[in-house]
């Protein structure tokens, strides 16, 4: 059977992908940043997984105002990096895998969750940001990716809870996958930020720094946060951070089993308008 | 019955909700349309012409010319979609958001580097914070928008 071994957390700043794309990770600006993701990168060559069930938005790239799914699963073979308007990111494609990510969908689908199936996606920052971090820059990606993006544009975004309980069912829906495949998930955005508006550039380490004890040592709490705490104390795009509780939702101590293992932590402000945040957690 | 909108009392946000998204929809769609290239090229070549080929209001029309961001959210726009619009003049996200708060680009980057803005006294209208009403505008920028 399939299982889920461990989950990652991390922002998906776009400036950081333009950082990397255009050589500046060695600039004083950029180096903290980097450094932070050393062990993360090490982490993953020593933990490469089959598959990498990412969570992430799209921000106006595959889905315009035309149509809004709150939850869409890539089920296709393959997602070709998007042209956001600065041409597209010069990374590798994205390959999918199909077989799980329907199994997965149907699965998710029975437990009462509507996902979207979505079989043709270009994928932006928000899904190659988090792979550039994690992977540096491969000539192919290390492993399998499904795509998994949430709507956290048009509010209202699903709430916390929502979202921590869909992890339970993706986590249930893999394990009932027959292959034995690796798995990991990760969820992604966030941290504190603001893009908008006279209150634009807000950053709240102490809310920030609360979200991710509570993340990893009570994410049920972290879960009932209501949306108006992300708007007024995180930023109005600091309310990314719900997806982060898909991946946390996933993990097997929210069924009954072993806390996971806390691997890495990591915090820095600013990348461009936000806060980043990371953590890598690792079931019992 | 009125919808719950709790966040209306957070200064300097616009929450980009139904409502908002209805009043933008064409706004928004116009910006979409600047991801591709040969789109880009036709706007950039006559900005009034291709802007109105869409049924966009004359105000959002005369808010994308003078590039005023506050303006756009205002009337219906998002940041993600009008992010297409910074990305068509070759601006980054660090130079269109602060180019709503009055500073300059490097009043805005200095702040990011010191920590960035504080929740303090901008929780809340009322509150007496850098986001609040009462306090703009906040830098020496000679204008609130993404020219220059």
């Amino acid at each position: 059977m399939a299982h889920i071994s461990a989950s990652v957390f991390t922002s998906h700043v776009p400036a950081i992908g333009a950082a990397l794309d255009m050589g500046k990770t060695q600039e004083p600006y950029w180096q903290p940043l980097f450094q932070g993701y050393e062990y993360s990168k090490q982490w993953l060559k020593d933990n490469t997984p089959d598959v990498i069930f990412l969570v992430y938005n799209d921000h106006a790239t595959a889905f315009s105002l035309e149509m809004i799914p709150t939850f869409a699963i890539g089920c296709a073979d393959q997602f070709t990096p998007a042209d956001e308007g600065w041409g597209p990111r010069p990374v590798p494609m994205v390959h999918g895998h199909p077989e799980l990510a329907s199994h997965i969908a149907q699965s998710v689908i029975q437990q009462d969750f509507d996902l979207t199936i979505v079989n043709k996606m270009d994928v932006d920052h928000g899904l190659t940001v988090p792979l550039s971090l994690m992977c540096g820059q491969p000539k192919e990606w290390p492993c399998k990716v499904i795509p998994f993006a949430v709507n956290v544009v048009q509010y209202p975004v699903p709430s916390g809870m929502r979202c921590f309980k869909l992890g339970q069912a993706i986590r249930r829906a893999v394990e009932s996958f027959d292959e034995p495949l690796n798995v990991q998930i990760w969820g992604t955005g966030g941290m504190s930020h603001q893009l908008q508006g006279a209150r634009a550039g807000l950053i709240n380490k102490d809310f920030d720094s609360n979200f991710l004890d509570l993340l990893i040592n009570d994410p049920e709490k972290a879960a009932s946060i209501p949306h108006i705490d992300y708007v007024r104390e995180a930023g109005s795009e600091g309310i990314e951070l719900v997806m982060w509780l898909i991946a946390r939702g996933a993990m097997s101590d929210i069924n009954g089993h072993a806390a996971p293992k806390l691997k890495h932590r990591f915090y820095h402000v600013p990348a461009s308008n936000t806060a980043v945040g990371h953590a890598i957690l690792e079931n019992a | 019955m009125a919808l719950d909108k709790p966040y209306q009392d957070v200064p300097g946000t616009t929450i980009f909700d139904a409502e908002q998204s209805r009043i933008g929809y064409w706004l928004n769609q116009f910006c979409m349309s600047l991801m591709k290239g040969p789109n880009r090229e036709r706007f950039k070549a006559n900005e009034k012409a291709y802007l109105d080929e869409w049924p966009m209001t004359e105000d959002q029309k005369q808010a994308v010319i003078d590039r005023d961001l506050n303006r756009c959210i205002g009337l219906g726009g998002n940041i993600y979609f009008l992010a297409k619009i910074g990305a068509t003049d070759g601006k980054s996200f660090q130079q269109m958001a602060g180019s709503m708060t009055g500073m300059t680009e490097e009043e805005y980057r200095n702040m990011m580097v010191a920590g960035g803005r504080s929740v303090e006294g901008n929780r809340r209208l009322g509150e007496n914070g850098t986001a609040q009403p009462q306090n703009q505008p906040q830098g020496s920028a000679t204008h609130n928008t993404l020219k220059g």
